[in-house]
């Protein structure tokens, strides 16, 4: 059923955890449904320093949320942004029709968790010493 | 697929070599229509009828009660829509339980569309249906009533008897769903007081692709299949002679071993489950604690997703399956725990053991050395499970 990306990714996750004290937190998905992922991530100089996820789910989704912290590390922030479902499973060498809502949920959490830091970073910069 | 633990009996079970001997000579050497009427036929015919002698004797019936099929899926379609139709002038209203089987489940939705007043069963937190709940259903118009025996999943066995002596008393035909009990656990059609009962050979170490129904001699389900003469007019088709045979060995093999199996069966399930309680915190196990089929063991692990620990098990070489909805196939959990009360988040985190024959103790001590490392991973990979 899984192509042989997807089973390495899921035996090996990368960037597994949590990071303490994240500059961004994106939380997707629904215990009720199945499936649930946290991403943490770290930003320095508007680059994605670190990238972590915690997922409950099946083998999709822990790949694809394995592949989309790997796939976001080390870049920029604009250019995380561009990752896309579609993106994370065609690295992934393709997911069964009915696990391509996990390939939305890892993309999803990723861009939740970029939206945050840049909200936190707005209302931070409005707090301008006096 | 030598070193491979399966431990998913309930889904399916090799063919019993035995049986495959039996089944052999009706493939090529005597592998005439029994329909016909020259010997070869007659012999494939005497095959037929000699299979259902042993089918009508495990279930305590008459051969002429007993109906082969293509498997436990066309048995529960004809007596789920032939009842409704023989008994269209009684009425249309239909009982049947929340934890019913898909091929149960299908065709009464099915029917529901069509206008039937259905009324569902449902069952307690061990997954039993309440033979009262099953008194206060009935009505004047009442024509069918289904329980299955003992469920799939969990493995829960049903007041079956008690049930029956409530419908005998309400005059209401009683089906019961019996695929996962025949060869298992001892059945009597008369004691168990039921009309119509299905059964399919695939879960008793017989072939796919072949099955019965009981069907009490005054009672008349119109046909699914209409053509031939076969099966007394009632089931058209060419008789699948090798399948009944082989059915009818399996049964009997099954009747012959089924305390042994069962003993054995149960004490090894109950030091497995006994070892993952032992080794692993926060799992609780799903189904009656003590009403259930012997080789059955479904529990849920808290935190953690059906499949993920599938493929991680598969990868240690044993097969299982769960009730997720990743392997459900919808997007739902199992509709059997959600029945008996299991939020769905913890429904999608319980795993379906079910043990069978080639079931020996170093597969139960390899399941639990296995086991706790793949729980830990999966919990520590978690978002929500933080013990």
């Amino acid at each position: 059923m899984y192509s042989e990306q997807v089973m390495e990714h899921f035996q090996n996750p990368r960037n597994m955890g949590t990071i303490e004290d994240a500059d961004g937190v994106g939380e997707v998905g629904n215990p009720t449904c199945g499936d649930l992922m946290r991403i943490t991530i770290k930003v320095k100089d508007d680059i994605l320093e670190d990238v972590k996820f915690q997922t409950l789910g099946c083998g999709a989704a822990v790949a694809t949320s394995s592949m989309v912290t790997e796939m976001a590390k080390g870049k920029k922030i604009a250019e995380a942004t561009d990752i896309s479902n579609k993106i994370v499973a065609e690295a992934l060498g393709g997911l069964p029709a009915n696990k391509m809502h996990c390939s939305n949920l890892a993309a999803d959490g990723l861009h939740k968790a970029l939206e945050d830091y840049l909200s936190r970073r707005k209302s931070g910069s409005e707090r301008l010493p006096t | 697929m030598e070193n491979f633990i399966y431990m998913d009996h309930a889904a399916t079970t090799p063919v019993d070599p035995d049986v495959l001997k039996t089944m052999e000579p009706w493939f090529i050497e005597n592998f005439g229509n029994p329909s016909t009427l020259y010997s070869q036929g007659i012999m494939a015919a005497q095959a037929v009828e000699e299979a259902r002698g042993k089918v009508a004797g495990t279930l305590g019936a008459e051969p002429e009660e007993i109906y082969f099929t293509s498997g436990g899926t066309e048995s529960n379609n004809w007596a789920v829509k032939g009842i409704a139709e023989s008994q269209a002038k009684k009425g249309g209203h239909i009982i049947c339980s929340t934890i019913e089987h898909h091929a149960v489940l299908e065709p009464v939705k099915y029917l529901e569309k069509k206008g039937h007043e259905i009324t569902w069963l449902s069952v307690d937190e061990n997954g039993l249906v309440d033979p009262e709940d099953v008194r206060k259903a009935v009505r004047p118009d009442t024509v069918l009533l289904s329980v299955m025996y003992a469920n799939n999943e969990v493995g829960t066995v049903q007041p079956i008897a008690e049930i029956g002596r409530i419908a005998k008393e309400a005059e209401v035909l009683f089906h019961t769903d019996a695929v996962q009990a025949v060869g298992k656990l001892p059945l009597d059609v008369r004691e168990l007081g039921v009309d119509l009962l299905s059964l399919s050979g695939h879960k008793f170490y017989g072939p796919k692709g072949v099955g019965a129904l009981y069907m009490r001699k005054q009672v008349k389900a119109t046909p699914l299949l209409h053509g031939g003469a076969q099966e007394r007019r009632r089931r058209a088709g060419t008789s699948n002679v090798p399948g009944i045979v082989g059915l009818g060995r399996a049964l009997e093999l099954a009747t012959e071993r089924m305390e042994r199996d069962a003993l054995r069966e149960q004490e090894l399930r109950d030091v497995l489950w006994e070892g993952i309680q032992a080794r692993v915190p926060d799992v609780h196990l799903n189904g009656h604690p003590s009403i259930r089929l012997p080789g059955a063991l479904n529990f849920r692990v808290e935190g953690i997703e059906g499949e993920a620990m599938i493929l991680c098990l598969d990868m240690n070489r044993v097969g299982v399956s769960s009730g997720s909805a990743c392997t459900t196939g919808s997007l739902e959990a199992s509709h059997v725990l959600l029945a008996m009360g299991i939020p769905a988040d913890e429904a999608h985190g319980s795993l379906r053991i079910s043990l069978g024959r080639s079931t020996t103790k170093e597969h139960i001590d390899h399941f639990l050395e296995a086991f706790p490392p793949i729980a830990e991973r999966l919990r520590d990979m978690s978002p929500i499970y933080n013990k």
